[in-house]
């Protein structure tokens, strides 16, 4: 019934997936550096990076471009897979620390005898990918429960998770929560016994994250063509009248902010090893309301859209941060307001306009995803 | 509709026509009206929104409730429905459902559906998938995720665009109907819950002469399969579906009968009609 891509745009989905997980690594690994074609691992990392965003990107539109749930502390559930995932990390190290110690440096660093009790098993890879979901997922549930039982909606509900988000970055900031304090983790040394930093390695975790957010998108397309997809969309418009049908909406919302929280935390498990550090400030508000202007950038309820708006704000970040870092927040912004006044559809619906006014096409049908009209901030 | 999924034991001697003795979830109305409302009262900060209101509903029966402003009429579906629960006096669907202690939501379930004087469907929905929302099924999450719309389920909805006269406006959005066409999808929604009991508030409240004229044979139409309660102000409408007519007047009923009889009462000329 409701087709959210044409044939035309799955080819080019997956001819663009193809050439950022085939081609650009075996350029990285296969020629050498001196090649004009050899891609470099800044390259590699840079866009393994944003393929880590954009996945953020997508559970963003998930919830806030379909659900009508705008979240402002969605780089809470990133940040807590990557620490999860970052212990693991730090475990790995082993006792190629500075100290030379069975335990991570700055535990030695404060004088701690022996580790906590959650860190227990975390030298295993499997715990550590349970953690991943887990941790991010659990608290998920148990704040969206209350949250959606008390049914605090809309800017309310934003404001808690911006709050909530800050809360826990000033828990990580302190020293004895177990978690290295402002300093996080770092000095990662290897994966599953390989070294971290090889070029292999580098090309592997950048596959994945390819492969993960390619994942997503075909499991986020699925929901949101699905009954349940529709069931959304409702909620967003016109939850009282839903209810009024017989849906208990706060269910759905619960489980769809729930799947959000876990897509971002694995994608924070992805970003950490590649980056090589993980801190508090990933947990800063100012990240979270970052992640929600990719997504509106992008387009909402377009799902192709937020992915494209992670790629396009944390490109001009990259270049703006180097060349004018001082003018990068001002630009945000405003670019955040012009989106919103012209581009209620983001980039993705700019870019379908365009698509359909170009000669010798038939207009492909736009997406049935419209503007979430209630959902502004 | 989609009746034959229950029946009776054969040879008891019951189950005929529309009785399904076995289904506690069915409403029963083998030996009684489908709505019983007896001796009602409703107050507000001690205003009597209604008084010792007693009305009984047959099934299949199409009634008009008439009255000035501040009848009682809202809160008489109100009290239906489960909005509003009433200081005193009983409210019975059918022989066993007791609606001044049932949950809004068990009440629509167990089949009184009411479409509100504004219409409000899905507007960035299609009329198709409105409907589909609508439908009585499973809502829950797991099988709304993995649900399949079923030849049977499609058939029902075709025939429900047959009735509200959208055949054909399936793929169109719901934001793009006219304000009639909203009203009509909106009873095409309750219709869709399948439900014994339809209250509709003032239907056809702001629709042109010609959507006015459609709705009634809609309304007409579903009456016979239907037990339909519609509280109106428009006389002239009233007039072209009435069969039996309740007039309220300061939250009671004040006459009942066919329309002639109502409107040649002397007491509804002196309150309803102002002289």
């Amino acid at each position: 019934m409701t087709r959210l891509f044409s044939p035309r745009a799955w080819t080019a989905i997956f001819a663009v997936a193809a050439v950022l997980v085939v081609v650009l690594p075996a350029l990285h690994l296969a020629l050498p550096e001196s090649h004009p074609m050899h891609v470099s691992s800044f390259w590699i990392t840079l866009l393994g990076k944003f393929m880590c965003y954009a996945v953020v990107a997508l559970a963003m539109d998930l919830i806030w471009g379909y659900t009508g749930i705008l979240s402002l502390g969605q780089g809470l559930f990133f940040a807590l897979g990557g620490y999860a995932f970052g212990m693991y990390l730090m475990r790995q190290i082993g006792r190629d620390g500075v100290y030379k110690s069975d335990l991570p440096d700055f535990m030695v660093f404060l004088d701690w005898k022996e580790l906590p009790w959650y860190w227990a098993g975390t030298d295993s890879f499997l715990w550590a990918a349970v953690l991943v979901v887990a941790v991010p997922g659990l608290l998920a549930l148990a704040f969206g429960f209350f949250a959606f039982r008390s049914r605090i909606k809309g800017v309310y509900f934003s404001i808690i998770t911006q709050a909530l988000t800050y809360a826990a970055m000033l828990a990580f900031f302190r020293n004895d929560m177990g978690f290295g304090g402002n300093n996080g983790f770092t000095d990662f040394k290897r994966i599953l016994g390989l070294p971290i930093t090889s070029p292999e390695m580098r090309t592997a975790l950048y596959v994945l994250s390819g492969l993960y957010l390619l994942g997503a998108l075909v499991f986020a397309r699925w929901i949101v063509t699905s009954k349940m997809g529709r069931v959304l969309t409702a909620i967003r418009d016109q939850e009282s009248r839903l209810m009024f049908l017989g849906y208990r909406t706060r269910s759905y919302k619960l489980v769809i902010w729930t799947i959000a929280a876990a897509m971002s935390g694995i994608a924070g498990a992805l970003y950490v090893p590649q980056v090589g550090i993980i801190n508090p400030s990933e947990m800063s508000p100012a990240n979270s309301i970052e992640i929600a202007i990719w997504a509106a950038v992008g387009g909402r309820g377009t799902l192709v859209g937020p992915i494209l708006g992670a790629f396009a704000v944390n490109g001009a970040k990259t270049w703006f941060t180097v060349a004018y870092p001082e003018l990068w927040l001002y630009f945000l912004g405003l670019l955040f307001v012009l989106v919103t006044l012209l581009l209620p559809r983001g980039l993705a619906g700019l870019a379908g306009t365009v698509l359909r006014r170009l000669p010798g096409r038939t207009a492909a049908k736009p997406a049935t995803a419209p503007v979430a009209h209630e959902a502004n901030p | 509709m989609s009746d034959g999924s229950i029946h009776a034991l054969p040879g008891t001697g019951e189950g005929v026509g529309y009785s399904h003795p076995l289904d506690p979830d069915r409403v029963d109305t083998r030996h009684g009206p489908i709505l019983y409302l007896d001796d009602i009262t409703v107050s507000f900060d001690g205003f009597k929104a209604l008084n010792a209101l007693s009305l009984t509903i047959e099934r299949g029966e199409l009634r008009c409730i008439i009255g000035p402003n501040g009848a009682g009429k809202t809160t008489m579906m109100d009290v239906i429905t489960g909005k509003t629960r009433p200081d005193a006096g009983t409210a019975f669907f059918g022989q066993t459902f007791d609606l001044t202690r049932l949950p809004e939501t068990e009440i629509a379930r167990l089949g009184i559906g009411r479409k509100f004087q504004k219409p409000t469907v899905f507007e960035s929905h299609t009329v198709f998938e409105n409907l589909e929302l609508a439908m009585k099924t499973d809502k829950r999450v797991r099988p709304t995720l993995f649900a399949r719309l079923s030849s049977g389920q499609r058939e029902l909805i075709a025939r429900t665009l047959q009735t509200i006269r959208l055949a054909g406006s399936e793929h169109r959005l719901a934001g793009s109907l006219s304000h009639g066409q909203k009203q009509w999808l909106e009873i095409g929604m309750l219709l869709m819950q399948e439900p014994e009991l339809i209250l509709l508030d003032e239907p056809v409240a702001g629709m042109t002469d010609a959507e006015t004229a459609r709705t009634a044979e809609l309304i007409l139409e579903l009456a016979g399969t239907h037990s339909v309660v519609v509280v109106e102000h428009d006389m002239d409408f009233v007039g072209k579906i009435a069969r039996t007519v309740t007039v309220l007047h300061e939250g009671s009923v004040l006459a009942e009968g066919s329309m002639s009889a109502v409107q040649a009462d002397e007491r509804v000329i002196e309150v309803y009609l102002g002289r």
